[in-house]
């Protein structure tokens, strides 16, 4: 276990350099100074704009400057966003609301995914299985941003259920709205993979001897073939957590929940590219460490990964 | 079933012996020249052609594409022409859709932005599937150390979320923004999808007796990659190819939704949804109008790709 772990997080680190390499190369080839959009369409003072460069080391070679960033990075510190507040800081305040708003779709996905996976695997072509496809198709169908203004309109405005934004108040009924809409965003990929993954399970053979030593299905769903079911959708997961991460950011942005996402958005919408390149840095470290975290996961729960690779 | 199996029961005598084939014994050695000619794609094309879902994807591509080809059948209202006096203003006569927020028709709007959602997700599935199979053919193909840098390079884009990469191209690109700047945006990040698709097909097939057969008479291996490997490996491109599609249309609303897709001059159902959210507490229906269209089309392409997938994954059919 030690030795794979050690492995999969050296093969994380190519990874990972060459992730903020071409994001921080993007931004650097392209046109413009990032300098000149602070002062917006007046000239800007020759000296300030010297001492500015200097400030955000635009005047060094694209490598120093990379290399600086990259060090920064490695310490923890994420540099300055558009208006000169510490990234990091902005961090510290907007994390665990995102945290939260993550966790509690990420609850609801698991519990209606395998809910809905498990009883449409096991009665394929029964009316529970019609309906999960039809439901899954649809949400993947459904752009976020659409998923959002839809239960906004009707759960918030008609219907007045919920509150249409979030705002300052994040307690965990608030964010209940945005939570189950992240989790409707991310949802169906995990309930067809949860149908197929119990379907197959189904027919193993050890299953089949459960079966016939005489435990009851109450003992073999949930313990044979549930538990075994669990290992395909959790890799899954790794890889949905992307679309966590782009869903979040829609998402927060429109029901105003103050989260990561959320700054994110608000720095998209008003152009500030500074700030939108630290935060894209900063949630596509999170989705490396996640997705490494998972397949650590992965080979706990189960041995034979941990000896084919 | 095809059998020809006829059992030589007398029809009222009383007989003792089992059912007996009498003609099966004449059929062992014989070859069956009447069997209808068969291989993956008509074998696939012969599954298709019985499924609903296929036959209902399909037509409603097909109108799609032919609204997008030719918005003048279906409107003769300029969408550009707004009349802000009608702001948000219900339907009437000619305009069966009612208005937007500046007062520009709905109807012609969506009808004119088919063209674009279209136009986006067929670049970006040109990009991906050319990148995605000259990567993912190659690695899969030699293996070794073209694999490991292949797929290294591939896991590198694959980390970053293309949205998020296409937000960060696109704001650093404001001031180009047109329809091949935002293919370009998704696809750049989207193609490493299709090529670990790709190097896992072009690995299965690679051990196939066939590709054997060729090495034994002697061709060049990058010949037996191109003549027996691709074609036989194609199957699951074509099937995530009609996905990323519907992905790519996806990407584009919620980028231009997002204010750094298209700029407004291009119609974009993204746009249109962007512009009415303003107004959504009290007049929903002009931003429902595009999402509906975004959401069926969009549903189109994704039926379509399940129906290939069942099709074209003889492990799908398999399982059925």
């Amino acid at each position: 276990m030690l030795y794979y772990l050690v492995r999969r997080i050296l093969q994380a680190i190519p990874v990972l350099i060459g992730t903020t390499f071409l994001i921080y190369f993007m931004v650097f080839a392209m046109p413009g100074n990032p300098i000149l959009g602070l002062f917006g369409d007046r000239a800007p003072n020759p000296a300030l704009l010297e001492r500015l460069e200097e400030q955000y080391q635009f005047n060094q070679p694209f490598i120093v400057q990379y290399l600086n960033y990259l060090g920064n990075v490695l310490q923890g510190n994420f540099g300055l966003s558009f208006s000169g507040q510490s990234v990091n800081e902005i961090l510290a305040r907007t994390f665990p609301v995102t945290l939260q708003l993550a966790a509690i779709a990420i609850v609801i996905e698991i519990v209606v995914a395998l809910a809905l996976g498990l009883i449409s695997g096991l009665r394929p072509g029964g009316i529970v299985d019609y309906f999960s496809l039809g439901f899954s198709l649809l949400l993947i169908s459904m752009p976020i941003f659409v998923l959002c203004f839809i239960a906004q309109f009707f759960f918030a405005v008609q219907l007045g259920w919920f509150s249409p934004t979030v705002g300052a108040n994040t307690s965990i009924g608030n964010m209940l709205l945005p939570g189950i809409v992240l989790a409707l965003f991310v949802i169906a990929t995990p309930i067809r993979l949860a149908r197929t993954s119990v379907m197959e399970t189904s027919r193993s053979d050890f299953v089949r001897t459960a079966y016939s030593k005489g435990l009851s299905r109450r003992r073999v769903v949930p313990v044979h073939i549930l538990r075994n079911s669990l290992i395909p959708v959790t890799t899954q997961f790794g890889s949905d957590f992307g679309l966590l991460i782009v869903g979040a950011t829609v998402t927060e942005g429109i029901f105003n929940v103050p989260g990561v996402g959320n700054t994110l958005y608000q720095a998209i919408i008003r152009g500030e590219r500074p700030t939108v390149v630290s935060f894209v840095t900063v949630m596509v470290l999170i989705y490396l460490i996640v997705n490494i975290v998972i397949d650590l996961l992965y080979a706990a729960l189960d041995p034979r990964i941990r000896y084919a690779k | 079933m095809r059998s020809d199996l006829s059992t030589g029961r007398a029809s009222d005598a009383p007989h003792y012996v089992s059912d007996f084939a009498d003609e099966a014994v004449v059929q062992i050695d014989s070859v069956k020249l009447d069997e209808r000619r068969s291989n993956l794609w008509i074998d696939a094309w012969r599954d298709l052609r019985r499924r609903p879902v296929f036959w209902v994807s399909g037509v409603l591509i097909l109108f799609i594409t032919v609204v997008a080809l030719f918005p003048g059948l279906f409107t003769s209202v300029d969408p550009r022409f707004c009349d802000i006096a009608k702001s948000n203003a219900g339907p009437e006569a000619g305009h069966v859709l009612g208005y937007t927020r500046q007062g520009c028709d709905v109807y012609a709007r969506i009808v004119t932005g088919t063209g674009t959602s279209l136009s986006v997700g067929l670049i970006v599935v040109l990009l991906t599937s050319v990148l995605g199979i000259l990567f993912g053919s190659l690695a899969g193909y030699y293996g070794g150390v073209v694999d490991a840098v292949l797929s290294r390079a591939g896991d590198i884009f694959f980390s970053i979320p293309y949205i998020l990469a296409a937000v960060v191209i696109m704001s650093v690109l404001s001031a180009h923004r047109n329809i091949f700047v935002i293919s370009l945006a998704i696809g750049l990040f989207a193609w490493p999808s299709t090529a670990r698709v790709m190097r896992a097909e072009v690995m299965r097939v690679k051990n196939a007796d066939f590709v054997m057969a060729s090495i034994a008479l002697g061709l060049s291996r990058f010949r037996i990659l191109l003549r027996h490997v691709l074609p036989n490996a194609i199957a699951p491109v074509i099937v995530i190819s009609t996905i990323s599609l519907a992905a790519a249309i996806t990407a584009e609303a919620t980028l231009s939704f997002l204010g750094v897709g298209l700029p407004n001059s291009i119609m974009s159902w993204g746009n249109d949804i962007s512009q009415a959210q303003a107004t959504l507490r009290t007049e929903p229906m002009p931003l429902i109008w595009p999402s509906l269209a975004l959401i069926v089309t969009v549903l189109s392409f994704i039926l379509m790709g399940e129906a290939l997938r069942n099709a074209l994954d003889p492990r799908a059919r398999a399982r059925r």
